[in-house]
């Protein structure tokens, strides 16, 4: 089974160039700060600047937590990551679901693409989560009612 | 889709234990028929099953969690997308001063 992919754009006021260097350099500034999945909240999260670097958060303390890893590094055009959170937010090194990021010009900014694909590689872990809650994800609802309360508070 | 209140209701009652429209309604602000209709839209999501029981459709979640994982994840990246595009022009503002 196959599940379609996410496919998300916006345009910004900048060029592909100094796009894809605010998404990749300064994504701990614009990430939002609640989205973190170790204990304490991050106070930088880092993209490595290669093909095969590492995807991860760190705190205040310096404790690191992975959210994967860079598949392909190809400024300023694309940006592929692999997304190895499952489910229930864990790192699984054996999951790869791949957010591939593109930035293209537009008028005198650019367009940035964002799709995250093979979603159905979440399936078993998915699937044992829900088993685990029996029959029902609350902690999923409600955490996803929490963030977009949250969001409109901002 | 789980921005909506009453969908997000609908879930939550179903998550309990699996219910047929009725019961789902019974519980809720809202009518029979808009009850269908947000069940419709939680099961083309791949959030919602239903199977039959006699005469009834009992409505349960969808144990296999896809659909609310791509659901979750589908807000997530807009969000994330719009947080990004609002840094990005506060930058290329701040640059142009």
């Amino acid at each position: 089974m196959t599940i379609a992919p996410i496919v998300k754009s916006v345009t910004v006021a900048v060029p592909p160039e100094r796009a894809f260097a605010l998404f990749t350099g300064d994504i701990g500034r614009w990430w939002a700060p609640n989205m973190h999945i170790a204990p304490e909240p991050f106070t930088e999260v880092v993209i490595e600047p290669q093909a095969g670097g590492r995807w991860f958060e760190r705190d205040a303390a310096g404790a690191e937590c992975d959210w994967g890893k860079v598949l392909a590094w190809e400024p300023p055009g694309r940006l592929l990551l692999a997304w190895q959170l499952d489910a229930g937010f864990a790192l699984d090194p054996d999951l790869i679901t791949e957010v591939e990021v593109t930035f293209e010009p537009e008028g005198t900014g650019s367009r940035v693409t964002l799709t995250h694909r093979h979603l159905e590689r979440f399936g078993p872990s998915a699937e044992r989560i829900a088993g685990q809650l029996a029959g029902g994800w609350p902690g999923l609802v409600e955490r996803f009612a929490t963030y977009v309360q949250e969001e409109k508070d901002q | 889709m789980l921005a909506d209140p009453t969908r997000r209701a609908i879930l939550e009652r179903i998550g309990r234990a699996p219910a047929a429209v009725g019961e789902i309604a019974s519980g809720l602000p809202v009518s029979r028929p808009a009850v269908s209709q947000h069940l419709k839209l939680l099961k083309e999501a791949g959030l919602v099953t239903e199977t039959a029981s006699g005469t009834r459709r009992i409505y349960r979640i969808d144990p296999r969690g896809l659909g609310a994982m791509r659901d979750w994840l589908d807000q997530f990246w807009q969000n994330s997308l719009d947080n990004f595009a609002a840094y990005a022009d506060a930058q290329a503002k701040g640059e142009k001063q």
